[in-house]
């Protein structure tokens, strides 16, 4: 008996010093790693594919107008630019911190521009540490630049040429001016050619990286822990819905934040209303993301909707996915009836801004704290013991 | 029992080697444990990192200290090595149990049921000659050098042990975790890439059969290792139990703690052979400590006064985790009475709190952004906690205070899902928390949980 106990015991230690792997057997009833490789293969790297492609064309469209600014150049850059701003909408739901050493997020979408007028607009009491640095314009003027740095992130990217497409000028012709006429019309045209190509080969950058390794890495990591797949997807997952869908695009430009409206943070702020279409296709994305549908597909794979019924049948709980989705219905048809432009809308009734935001926010709820529950996922971050 | 058989009961000796390896293991795992902490680089990040701190109540004062939390964990560290070596072992052991009390009581977020069983059993330990046999106290002098010391010595350490268990078996018999299987039916299956019992974990039965067995374990195991016939049989479920727990949670040390504290119910026959095998190890010579020789606390007055503190100390151990009945509502929601009873792994709570400020003098109102102000392991502690959010509350209203809001009201939208129901809103969102301070009184300003939980 003794010599049994200890045997016995002997295995179990030495069983219990084996670390979970970060693989494993895969269980019959339901296959996790089925939701990665329908992320990678249907979702992720199709976006990555079709972002990298509309960058391609913004490129040629930016050394088009470059060469030669004018009215018809100008036309074609913006709707090349407007193509690649809803293609991004579909990349950012899905952006994990494994892509951050190429900065991607940072360089690509970071708002608000930093500007004189963004200055201007700070309250009387602000800072001088509250001021963004370097305003685009001097930056431009002073053709020192490398956008590599991250104090850099203010001035590039989308938002960037969101300004120097739209925003120089009140009318085409003003803006035009700035490549023709203006004494430093060259700095524009270059910083133009700089923008186009930055964001075109880090494109090119992330996508390869999916391609040539990581999509393979991703999806056999496929087990439980602070480091698998999933549990880091889930989690970048909800940080973009609370960052960048839901505080953003709505809640910081309608002052959830601050208390008052800031009208100057909506995302396209210079555009002609293009921020809703930017929402509502980002709105779109994560939903997709959720349900597993295929990147520009009617066709539906494996993903959360599909684990949560799955762990749900043991549970006879609430059908969760039933209510993330109807969630994500009812914040879109409240964001029906928001005007194209959020700046026009949050300086003219605000109070229809604020209520998507709740609606947006109820299911950070339902996703945060039930979703999280029923998969069990790991905080990020969080590697104390447990009782 | 009469005042005899107490008197003699008190009188009564035994050997003392099972109490010092108890001692000499426990030293080394706790130095084990503040060691691997440092590594980990926790202290640096639990207790360096952030810049609040959620305190127990009427602890407010007690903090990190900065960079100098290291040299409290220094402390605690040696004092966990001179207990091992049983080394100026009054003053170590009193050292260990306040410095490792101080880190404990710094942050509430970390608090878990094993630290706070090491604070207690330190605490027990100050009363008790674990240095009696087998220490440098012992090998230096004389007149401290007994083979055998008091049974109660060893009797109180197998008393605190037997509540543990015994406590936290009772507090299983709830309908969530018998009839429900939960919380283990939310953890098991996500365990999914363990070795051999991945596909098991994810069968319904095997939920009920862990929750079950777990239950009948917790209120057994003492009764099976108190009995010399079951004792051997008890030790294998004990070292089954705390190694699986280890295998499927992440809970550090603590079931080689339990695993190595459940050795002190074998007898003085094995100890022996342990401390030989030791002694062998470092050419130590056991043979000097076996004096034969009985140790006598050397005053009537400290034998008094440990005696009473022991007696008070259990009076206090078995009562407090029933506090819970002198408030009204669910347990599990409110939280009355939740810490300090053994309640060990029976809850999967989430919750989401999102913080309103307003300033009544203009009417304007904002939210806060936690990651402000808080880490995310905080805030996750934070989100579902009814003291934290009051007491983070109040710390929002002094920030904004200092910002320029003569006098902020603070609201929190919460919602908090407990063992898989479905969430719900936790907070009263109407009330001003600013107005609530906080005390041990019943919480009014929570909303009811409109569920029943069965059972203790």
């Amino acid at each position: 008996m003794k010599k049994f106990a200890a045997l016995i015991v002997t295995i179990l230690l030495v069983w219990s010093c084996t670390d979970n792997g970060p693989s494993g057997p895969s269980p019959d009833d339901f296959d996790r790693e089925a939701i990665l490789v329908n992320w990678a293969d249907n979702i992720i790297l199709p976006s990555l594919q079709y972002f990298s492609n509309s960058t391609d064309s913004l490129q040629s469209a930016g050394a088009a107008f470059a060469e030669n600014p004018n009215q018809q150049t100008l036309d074609n850059f913006r709707e090349a630019w407007k193509k690649s701003y809803l293609a991004w909408q579909h990349v950012s739901v899905f952006q994990m911190d494994e892509d951050n050493q190429f900065q991607f997020t940072n360089s690509i979408n970071n708002y608000p521009l930093c500007t004189a007028e963004l200055n201007q607009s700070l309250p009387d009491d602000a800072q001088p540490d509250d001021k963004c640095k370097p305003e685009i314009k001097s930056y431009i003027e002073d053709g020192k630049y490398n956008l590599e740095l991250p104090e850099q992130f203010d001035v590039q990217g989308l938002p960037a040429l969101d300004y120097l497409l739209n925003g120089l000028g009140e009318t085409n012709t003003e803006i035009l001016a700035f490549y023709t006429s203006h004494n430093q019309s060259e700095a524009y045209q270059s910083y133009v050619l700089v923008l186009v190509n930055r964001i075109h080969s880090l494109a090119e950058e992330v996508k390869e990286y999916w391609e040539t390794g990581y999509r393979d890495q991703f999806v056999n990591n496929s087990g439980n822990g602070l480091n698998a797949s999933l549990d880091m997807m889930v989690n970048d997952y909800i940080y973009n819905y609370e960052k960048h869908l839901r505080a953003g695009k709505i809640g910081i430009p309608s002052g959830v934040f601050s208390g008052n409206p800031l009208s100057n943070r909506v995302e396209a702020y210079y555009s002609d209303g293009l921020s809703k279409a930017l929402f509502m296709e980002a709105l779109d994305a994560t939903q997709n993301f959720f349900n597993g549908k295929h990147f520009n597909s009617t066709q539906t794979g494996q993903s959360l909707d599909d684990y949560l019924d799955y762990l749900n049948t043991m549970k006879n709980g609430t059908d969760l996915t039933e209510l993330i989705n109807n969630q994500f219905e009812i914040a879109r048809q409240e964001a029906e009836g928001l005007e194209d432009d959020f700046a026009s809308q949050v300086e003219t009734n605000n109070s229809l801004m604020l209520s998507t935001y709740d609606k947006l926010q109820r299911n950070v709820v339902n996703l945060k704290v039930d979703m999280f529950q029923a998969l069990n996922i790991n905080v990020d971050y969080v590697d104390a013991d447990g009782d | 029992m009469n005042t005899n058989s107490i008197r003699s009961y008190l009188n009564t000796k035994t050997n003392a080697a099972p109490f010092a390896v108890f001692r000499i293991f426990f030293g080394i795992l706790m130095l084990i444990s503040i060691v691997r902490f440092a590594a980990n680089g926790w202290i640096e990040k639990l207790y360096i990192e952030p810049s609040f701190f959620f305190s127990y109540y009427g602890f407010e004062w007690v903090q990190p200290l900065g960079e100098w939390t290291y040299l409290i964990f220094l402390i605690c560290g040696i004092s966990a090595l001179f207990i091992s070596l049983g080394f100026k072992y009054r003053i170590s052991i009193i050292v260990f149990f306040l410095s490792f009390t101080y880190i404990e009581l710094m942050d509430k977020t970390t608090y878990l049921n094993h630290y706070y069983f090491i604070s207690v059993l330190s605490f027990l330990m100050i009363f008790l000659p674990a240095h009696a046999y087998y220490s440098v106290d012992a090998w230096k002098n004389e007149n401290l050098r007994s083979q055998q010391i008091p049974s109660w010595s060893i009797d109180s350490i197998k008393l605190l042990l037997f509540i543990v268990y015994f406590y936290a078996g009772l507090a299983k018999l709830n309908s969530d975790w018998l009839f429900q299987a939960m919380p283990l039916q939310i953890w098991l299956p996500a365990k999914y890439s363990i070795p051999l019992l991945g596909d098991l974990l994810q069968q319904s039965w095997t939920h009920y059969a862990f929750a079950w067995a777990g239950a009948i374990y917790d209120l057994t195991i003492p009764f099976l290792l108190l009995i010399k016939r079951t004792r051997i049989f008890a030790f294998t479920l004990v070292v089954i139990f705390h190694v699986l727990t280890r295998v499927l949670f992440p809970i550090g040390m603590f079931p080689y703690i339990m695993i190595v504290s459940a050795l002190i119910f074998f007898d003085s026959g094995l100890h022996n052979r342990i401390l030989e095998y030791i002694s062998k190890w470092f050419r130590i010579s056991k043979s000097f400590f076996d004096n034969g020789a009985n140790y006598s606390i050397p005053k009537t007055w400290i034998r008094k006064v440990c005696v009473s503190a022991i007696a008070g100390f259990f009076m206090i151990q078995l009562l407090v985790p029933f506090r819970y009945a002198l408030y009204p509502g669910e347990l599990f929601w409110t939280e009355e009475g939740y810490r300090f009873s053994w309640r060990v792994m029976l809850m999967e709570k989430a919750g989401y709190a999102n913080f309103k400020v307003v300033d009544p003098e203009n009417n304007r109102r904002f939210y806060v952004d936690n990651t402000q102000f808080l880490t995310r392991f905080q805030e996750k502690q934070m989100s579902s906690q009814p003291d934290f959010i009051l007491e983070y509350a109040h710390f929002l209203e002094d920030h904004y205070q200092q910002q320029g809001i003569q006098d902020p009201e603070i609201y929190v939208d919460s919602y908090v899902a407990l063992n898989g129901r479905q969430s719900r809103r936790y907070v009263d969102p109407e009330v001003d928390l600013t107005n609530i301070q906080p005390s041990l009184k019943h919480r009014t300003w929570l909303l009811p949980f409109d569920d029943e939980i069965k059972g203790l």
